[in-house]
């Protein structure tokens, strides 16, 4: 039985089990239609082009994992940013894991989604933005259908957050294969100012399948920055659909950092619905073995005055494929717009593939527009300079490429994260960069 | 054979008045409308051709049939009905001119608000001319000076009848007859077109020049167009189209194969002025053109294009650099007004060692139109040290049209160097200002500034080309200020 069909068979038993009110019901439902109509992309979608999911789809998944509880904070510690203060929502196997997080309702909500979803007192926020902002491609359309658990975080009115928020997703292999579907909603509200750590991580070599969605609302002048970790191991694929509606005057930023993984896939869209709005995308792609990562973005500029930049770096090595596809799209109506763009690519290997297809739609004429793409090898004359000065070749090469994704990480907020990407790109470079940031 | 006689000479003299009486009344001699296998058989029957082209061109007509029409582009647009076209029209008795007073005087008109009659054309550069008055060349000048250097310069019907073994040899190699769904349809139906070849280690004396034109409402073009150079030989060749106003869609689906042989050279320059429909959009002309050059080793092929006609544009001049050390070259200005829409660009695909590639796309849309370019920079496994440096800019007037870029770029070789890059921006206020204030009003200011932004690649084309493209670019903005 293939994968489609599983989810199909399966899709009437988790709709009974789940206790929902009728709104939600009808989403899942009107959802589940949409998938099983479109079903899973091929490379003859446009937007999927260069990243077949043929050799994820052949595993065997199994949807609905059975609890698993006997993790310690100590075992897991380190995929915590765990040098500060901070929220946790934790999960392991798609299932809440209580003892590893720590929730809150003083002031706001960081909690789950499950609770969301079946208490009345959120019935208000679910009806107004849960699925509002998500499109109907196939994959999120799959994960409406399926969702009933991940995080829920409601920032009200003119609150600072003081501490970073981290969602992670533990899958432990305790099924020889999983599929998961986190759905979190994030909603911050005017004047309201947030930082989220999100984090997907397999503890076993068992393959695991994790297709997310996560709808972002910044409401007026609300500030929202988000982080992106991806080093999971060699088996783990993930899809990652994140949807951020802007109102005006809100900032918003994401950072993805893909190191590891066997397929990543992240779909990135932002929604720019008020005037004066900036968004930030930035990525650092450094991946080997026979490794696939895809950026997919696309920045829509509905109304007037609003900025966009976006810079993405990848460096490719061994087999690695790396994959960008950033979209701009300016309606006519959102004039002075001022659309950046960059990409920029390291080809290490002879056998590393690099597709890049970077787009414009510009509708309105008085708008500042650029993209610029390259791909290239390190400066030689640099590698030259460095090594006349006693600095080994591996060295050279190492310090060169940290030079090279730096500028994406100068963005970085947040030090502690600013420190873990650094070592995590040392490490994927196997070099010592000797100093810390 | 027999005898020439004194009475075959007054024949043949009392044809040759009638076919001057020609231009005055064209009488075309036009299939029915529709496309069969008979008709494929007629076309090459009509044609006289070997029975291996026909068998070709019955191939090309069954792919074609099991292919859909393509609708990625990013174009939108009533869709031909390829049964109510009338595949072959040639005008009646093929006239030969021997001074340009015999040509259509249409056509000269639209010539000479070009300001570059064919007669200065010829003065200016001895052009020859290789003139089709719908799909059969008519008239062929400075065949002769050019035969001396053992230069074919012909019609493609001619070339398949007196040079079957080059046509058999290269024909389809680059495009081949199953390429694209217009490419197909082109290879089973093409009625004429030009054929080139320049031998081993010539250089072309002079620029190799054909016009195209529609007059006949309800004729589709399908043109084919082989170049071939052979080693260390050098072409530039010219296409230039004009075609007077016609108030239903025509189709027009050429194919051009260009082919490099190693260190040859082949520059190939076109200015497309098709109708592109009146101010509501209606009418205009399809173009929907395969164009591609094959480079072997150190050969070098530049594209220079100037579109700013027709309705709907759908063309990717590309380069196969199959060769080691060979380079290709796309400069391009595409201008959209009213109701136009292109999607045009090239494809660079680098096979070879140390291949070379410049994409300069200039794009300026104005009015309702949408401006689009796609392009693909591909460079495979093998092709140590390639590179690339693409930039495409947009100029957008108004706030109706659209402007639009799908950079395709895939790199398998870690040695690969590629750059790419892209803006859109709009004519500056205060650079208008500067100039209404020292006396150039508006729309001169509009025709300056733009003449500036295409500038790099104007430079790219042949002189005479160069004064009839800005003078292009002028008219297709006429009224578009706002």
């Amino acid at each position: 039985m293939d994968l489609k069909d599983k989810l199909v068979s399966s899709f009437l038993a988790f709709e009974n089990r789940v206790d929902n009110d009728a709104y939600v019901h009808d989403v899942r439902t009107d959802a589940f239609k949409i998938f099983e109509e479109k079903g899973f992309p091929t490379k003859k979608d446009e937007a999927w082009k260069y990243t077949s999911l043929n050799s994820v789809l052949k595993q065997d998944y199994s949807l609905f994992p059975k609890q698993e509880d006997a993790l310690e904070y100590r075992d897991v510690k380190k995929y915590f940013i765990h040098d500060i203060d901070s929220y946790k929502i934790v999960f392991i196997d798609g299932k809440y894991s209580s003892h590893l997080s720590q929730t809150t309702h003083d002031g706001m909500d960081v909690c789950l989604m499950s609770a969301a979803l079946s208490k009345p007192k959120y019935q208000l926020v679910i009806q107004n933005y849960f699925n509002k902002v998500a499109t109907t491609d196939s994959l999120t359309s799959l994960n409406t259908a399926f969702s009933s658990e991940g995080a829920f975080i409601h920032i009200p009115k003119n609150k600072i957050v003081e501490k970073p928020i981290q969602i992670v997703h533990f899958s432990t292999g305790n099924e020889a294969a999983t599929m998961l579907q986190p759905r979190n909603l994030i909603v911050v509200d005017e004047n309201s100012h947030v930082q989220i750590i999100e984090r997907h991580q397999s503890l076993t070599e068992n393959p695991v399948l994790t297709n997310s969605v996560t709808e972002i609302f910044a409401n007026k002048r609300a500030i929202v920055d988000y982080y992106k970790i991806q080093n999971d191991n060699h088996n783990a694929s993930l899809i990652d659909n994140t949807f951020i509606n802007q109102k005006r005057e809100s900032h918003a930023s994401v950072h993805t950092f893909s190191f590891g993984g066997k397929l990543t896939r992240n779909n990135l869209n932002f929604f720019q619905n008020g005037e004066r709005i900036d968004s930030t995308l930035k990525g650092v792609t450094i991946i080997g073995d026979k490794q696939h990562v895809d950026h997919n973005t696309l920045v829509h500029h509905i109304e007037p005055n609003c900025e966009s930049h976006q810079d993405y770096k990848g460096i490719f090595d061994d087999n690695a494929t790396g994959v960008f596809n950033g979209k701009v799209i300016v309606e006519k109506e959102a004039q002075k717009t001022n659309a950046f763009q960059a990409n920029n690519n390291i080809l290490i290997s002879d056998k590393a593939t690099i597709n890049t297809k970077p787009q414009l739609e510009i509708f309105a004429d008085d708008v500042k527009c650029s993209h610029g793409c390259t791909i290239g090898q390190l400066d030689e004359s640099a590698m030259f300079y460095m090594r006349s000065r006693g600095i080994p070749e591996k060295e050279a090469k190492g310090l060169l490429m940290y030079a090279f994704s730096n500028n994406v990480l100068s963005s970085v907020k947040i030090p502690e994260i600013k420190q873990r990407i650094t070592k995590l790109i040392a490490n994927k470079l196997g070099v010592n960069i000797g100093f810390e940031v | 054979m027999s005898k020439y006689t004194e009475d075959d000479l007054r024949e043949e003299l009392k044809t040759k008045e009638y076919e001057y009486g020609f231009y005055t009344d064209i009488e075309s001699d036009t299939f029915p409308v529709g496309l069969n296998e008979d008709i494929v058989r007629a076309i090459s029957m009509k044609k006289e051709e070997p029975e291996w082209m026909t068998e070709w061109r019955l191939e090309a007509f069954r792919n074609w049939q099991t292919m859909t029409e393509p609708e990625w582009a990013n174009v939108h647009y009533e869709k031909p009905d390829f049964q109510a076209i009338s595949y072959y029209s040639a005008p009646n008795k093929k006239p030969k001119y021997e001074s340009l007073d015999e040509v259509d005087p249409e056509l000269l008109d639209t010539f000479n608000k070009l300001g570059i009659s064919l007669d200065e054309q010829k003065k200016l550069a001895g052009v020859a001319m290789d003139v089709v008055v719908d799909s059969v060349s008519v008239a062929t000048t400075f065949k002769k000076t050019l035969a001396e250097q053992g230069i074919i310069f012909c019609s493609i019907s001619e070339a398949i009848k007196e040079h079957p073994e080059l046509v058999k040899k290269y024909i389809g190699t680059v495009v081949p007859k199953t390429d694209n769904f217009y490419a197909a349809l082109n290879s089973a139906v093409f009625s004429d077109g030009s054929f080139c070849y320049i031998p081993k280690g010539v250089k072309c004396p002079m620029e190799l020049s054909t016009y195209f034109r529609i007059n006949q409402a309800g004729t589709g073009q399908f043109e084919r167009t082989l170049v071939i150079a052979d080693e260390g030989s050098y072409v530039s060749y010219l296409e230039g189209c004009t075609a007077p106003s016609r108030d239903e869609n025509q189709l027009h689906a050429a194919v051009v194969e260009l082919i490099a042989l190693d260190d040859a050279e082949i520059k190939y320059s076109t200015v497309q002025n098709w109708f592109p429909g009146n101010a509501e959009g209606k009418g205009g002309v399809y173009n929907f053109v395969t164009k591609r050059g094959l480079c072997e080793k150190n050969a070098k092929i530049s594209w220079t294009q100037v579109e700013t006609g027709s309705a709907v544009t759908w063309k990717y001049p590309s380069c196969v650099l199959k060769g080691d050390n060979s380079v290709g070259e796309f400069y391009s200005i595409a201008v959209t007004n009213n109701y136009q829409q292109a999607d045009t660009g090239t494809k660079m695909i680098h096979l070879g060692k140390n291949t070379k590639s410049t994409i300069i796309s200039k794009g300026i849309s104005a009015g309702k139109s949408q401006n689009s370019y796609r392009g693909l920079v591909q460079i495979a496994s093998r092709a140590e040290n390639a590179r690339n440096f693409s930039q495409c800019d947009s100029l957008l007037m108004g706030n109706e049209c659209g402007a639009h870029t799908f950079p395709y770029i895939e790199a398998k070789n870690k040695t690969a160097q590629i750059e790419h890059e892209a803006t859109t921006s709009k004519i500056g206020e205060d650079q208008i200002f500067y100039c209404n204030q020292r006396g150039i009003d508006t729309e001169k200011a509009i025709a300056l500034i733009v003449n500036g932004f295409s500038k790099e690649v104007l430079n790219k084309l042949p002189m005479e080309f160069a004064v009839e493209a800005q003078k292009l670019l002028e008219i297709s903005l006429e009224g578009s200020v706002g």
